[in-house]
C-alpha cells in the first residue's frame, strides 16, 4: 500500500479530528468532509486515496467519538502512524477496521514523504527517505477482529446473532 | 505476583484466579452506557448486523444528555433513533428529557452503578464511576453495540500507576485541584493504557463528589481507568441507593505498579489548566493577568451538589463582573431540584449568573455558551483542546468551581 504522507505533530485530539460542532451529523459521508479541519483546514482538499496521516505521541487523545476514525477512512486514508495513540481512538480504529500502527520512528518521516507499508511484512518503507521501519504485530486476538472484518463482524461469527 | 485493585476486579471478572498485564481477556459486563452522540452509531451497527435484541434490558442505559433539549432538527432526529430504539428494546435505564442529567452524575445517583461493577460507556468519561471501586471505562459506539448484542467486552489488561495521596487539602482546594495538579505533573499521555489507582491516608478526606471528579478526568491523562478503593465513605454513598449488590475488592499487598507517585494534600493549591492542553497547569494565582468573557460551572467533572454550593459560597450576595457571561448548569434533575429548594439557584440568579436544566452542551462546544474567535472561558470541564468550546482562536481554562466562581466576581483568572 503506498500513500503520500500528512504529518502532524503529539497529542492530536479528537476534537480537532473531528469537531464536536458536527456531532448532530450521523451521515459519515457529510461528515467526512470536516475531518481535521481544526488542525489542517485544507486536508479533505488535498487527501488521496490510500494517503497515510503520521504523528508523533498520543494520537487520537480525548473524546471516545468513533466519529474519528470513521472520518478518516471514509476519507480513504490507508493507515495512521503514530509514536503511540490513545487508547479508546486505538480500540475504536480496530473495531472499525481502520489500520494503525505505533512506530517509534515517526519523527524521521516528513510531511509528503512516500510510504509503502507492508502489514505481511511487518515493514515500512519510507521511498523518499530509502529507509525501512520495522512495525510490530498484532495479538492473534486483535487479528482476529481484524480478519472478520470488525468487531461487529466477529460478533456476528461468535454470537450467531 | 500479587494484582492491582483493577486487575483483582477484572481477574474476577474474567472468572480467573489470576491474569496480568497484557493479557487479552473476554469479559461480562454489568452495564453499558452510551449517550445521545454516541448511541445512534452504535445502534446503527447493533442493526446492521441482524441483532434484534439487546443481551439485557436491564443492563443498558441510555442517556440523551449531550445536545439536549435539542438544539436543531439534526441533534433532534438523533435523540429520536435513541428514543425508538429504547422503547422498541424496553430499556431501564432510559432518560430523556425531563429524567435525564449528565450521565456520569445520573448514573451513580440513581445507584445504576456500584462496586465491583465492570462498566462500559460510549463515552470517554465513564472512567468516573472509579470513585465506588468499579472497573469503569470509556470506549467507542462499535463497542457498545458489541456489548448490547453479547454482554460482553474485550480488554487488555493494564499495568497500573499508583497515586498515593497523603494529608488534608487546604478549604479553598476540591478534587479538582488534585486531579489537575497530578495532570500536570504526568501529562497527558503519562497514564497511557494504565489504570490510575488512588490510595493513601488522604483518601479518607475527599467526598465522593471529590472522588468522581477524580476518576473523570484519569482519561485526561491517558489513563484507561481511575479507581479508588471501596471504604466508609463508599458505603455510606452506597447504602440505600444501588440497585444490584456491591462487591468488594482490595490490591494485593504485594501488587505491582509501574510507577508511583505521592502527593502531599496540604501542599497542593488552586490551579488552572491553560490552553490548548489539560497537563499546562499553573497556580491559579499566577494569572491575574488572564481577563475572561464567560465561566461555565458545570459538567460531568463538576455539575454535582458540592461543586455548585461551593460555588455559592463564593457568588452569594455577589456580582459577576460586568462583561462577563456566567454560566450555571447543575448536573441532574435532582441537583437542579436540591439547588432551588436550598436557595441557591435564587443566588446565583441575583448575582448576574444564568442557570440551565443538565446539558453536556459548552463543555464540548456543542451549545449554551459557545465562544466567539479571541474570547477566553474559565470553565469546570475537562479539555481545553483548540476550538473544543468554540472558535479555534478562543481559549479555556479549566479550573474549580470555587475558582471559576472567584474568577467570575473578578473578570479574571483568581484564587
Amino acid at each position: 500500500m503506498v500513500g503520500k504522507v500528512f504529518k502532524y505533530g503529539d497529542n492530536v485530539d479528537t476534537d480537532v479530528i473531528i469537531p464536536a460542532r458536527y456531532l448532530n451529523i450521523s451521515d459519515v459521508c457529510e461528515l467526512s468532509t470536516h475531518c481535521m479541519e481544526d488542525i489542517d483546514i485544507n486536508f479533505v482538499k488535498k487527501v488521496n486515496k490510500d494517503d497515510i496521516i503520521v504523528a508523533g505521541y498520543n494520537f487520537g487523545c480525548g473524546s471516545s467519538r468513533e466519529h474519528a476514525p470513521l472520518v478518516i477512512k471514509e476519507n480513504k486514508v490507508s493507515c495512521v502512524i503514530a509514536k503511540s495513540f490513545a487508547r479508546i481512538f486505538y480500540r475504536n480504529s480496530i473495531n472499525i477496521g481502520l489500520p494503525i500502527i505505533e512506530c517509534d520512528k515517526a519523527d524521521e518521516i516528513d510531511n509528503e514523504d512516500i510510504l509503502n507499508v507492508d502489514f505481511e511484512k511487518g515493514i515500512i518503507e519510507n521511498r523518499t527517505k530509502n529507509k525501512k521501519y520495522n512495525i510490530n504485530v498484532f495479538p492473534d486476538f486483535i487479528k482476529k477482529i481484524i480478519s472478520s472484518g470488525g468487531l461487529m463482524s466477529y460478533a456476528k461469527e461468535q454470537y450467531n446473532g | 505476583m500479587g494484582m492491582t485493585l483493577t486487575q483483582k476486579i477484572l481477574a474476577n471478572a474474567s472468572c480467573r484466579e489470576n491474569i496480568k498485564t497484557g493479557d487479552l481477556i473476554n469479559i461480562k459486563v454489568d452495564i453499558v452506557l452510551g449517550n445521545d452522540i454516541t448511541t445512534p452509531v452504535a445502534i446503527r451497527e447493533f442493526k446492521k448486523y441482524g441483532f434484534k435484541k439487546v443481551f439485557d434490558n436491564n443492563r443498558i442505559a441510555i442517556v440523551l444528555d449531550h445536545f439536549v433539549p435539542n438544539k436543531d432538527i439534526k441533534s433532534a432526529e438523533q435523540s429520536k433513533v435513541c428514543r425508538e430504539f429504547a422503547h422498541e428494546q424496553n430499556i431501564k435505564h432510559f432518560y430523556d428529557v425531563g429524567k435525564m442529567g449528565i450521565e456520569h452524575a445520573l448514573l451513580p445517583e440513581l445507584g445504576i452503578v456500584t462496586s465491583g461493577d465492570i462498566i462500559i460507556g460510549a463515552d470517554s468519561h465513564t472512567c468516573t464511576y472509579g470513585a465506588l471501586g468499579a472497573f469503569s471505562t470509556g470506549v467507542g459506539s462499535t463497542d457498545m453495540a458489541y456489548a448490547m448484542a453479547t454482554g460482553y467486552e474485550w480488554f487488555r489488561v493494564p499495568s497500573a500507576m499508583k497515586v498515593v495521596l497523603n494529608g488534608k487539602l487546604n478549604e479553598n482546594c476540591s478534587g479538582k485541584d488534585i486531579i489537575l495538579t497530578i495532570i500536570g505533573k504526568i501529562g497527558v499521555d503519562g497514564a497511557l493504557y494504565k489504570s490510575l489507582e488512588f490510595v493513601g491516608d488522604g483518601v479518607k478526606s475527599l467526598s465522593m463528589d471529590d472522588r468522581f471528579c477524580i476518576c473523570n478526568m484519569a482519561i485526561e491523562a491517558g489513563a484507561k481507568n481511575g479507581i479508588f478503593e471501596y471504604d466508609d465513605i463508599t458505603k455510606k454513598y452506597l447504602d440505600n441507593r444501588e440497585e444490584r449488590k456491591r462487591k468488594i475488592f482490595k490490591a494485593d499487598e504485594d501488587a505491582v505498579y509501574d510507577e508511583v507517585i505521592n502527593i502531599n494534600l496540604n501542599e497542593i493549591e488552586p490551579v488552572v489548566s491553560c490552553p490548548h492542553l489539560p497537563e499546562n497547569v499553573k497556580r491559579a494565582k499566577e494569572l491575574k493577568n488572564i481577563k475572561i468573557d464567560q465561566v461555565v460551572i458545570g459538567s460531568c467533572t463538576n455539575g454535582r451538589l458540592e461543586d455548585m454550593i461551593s460555588a455559592y459560597e463564593v457568588l452569594k450576595g455577589k456580582k459577576v463582573k460586568d462583561g462577563v457571561r456566567c454560566i450555571i448548569i447543575p448536573a441532574t434533575m435532582n441537583i437542579y431540584k436540591e439547588c432551588i429548594d436550598r436557595g441557591i439557584i435564587k443566588e446565583f440568579i441575583n448575582a448576574g449568573a444564568v442557570v440551565s436544566t443538565p446539558t453536556c452542551g459548552p463543555c464540548l462546544g456543542g451549545y449554551m455558551g459557545i465562544l466567539a474567535k479571541g474570547e477566553r472561558c474559565i470553565s469546570t470541564t475537562n479539555r481545553n483542546f483548540v476550538g473544543r468550546m468554540g472558535h479555534i482562536e478562543s481559549e479555556v481554562y479549566l479550573a474549580s468551581p470555587m475558582t471559576a466562581a472567584k474568577s467570575a466576581i473578578a473578570g479574571y483568572i483568581t484564587d
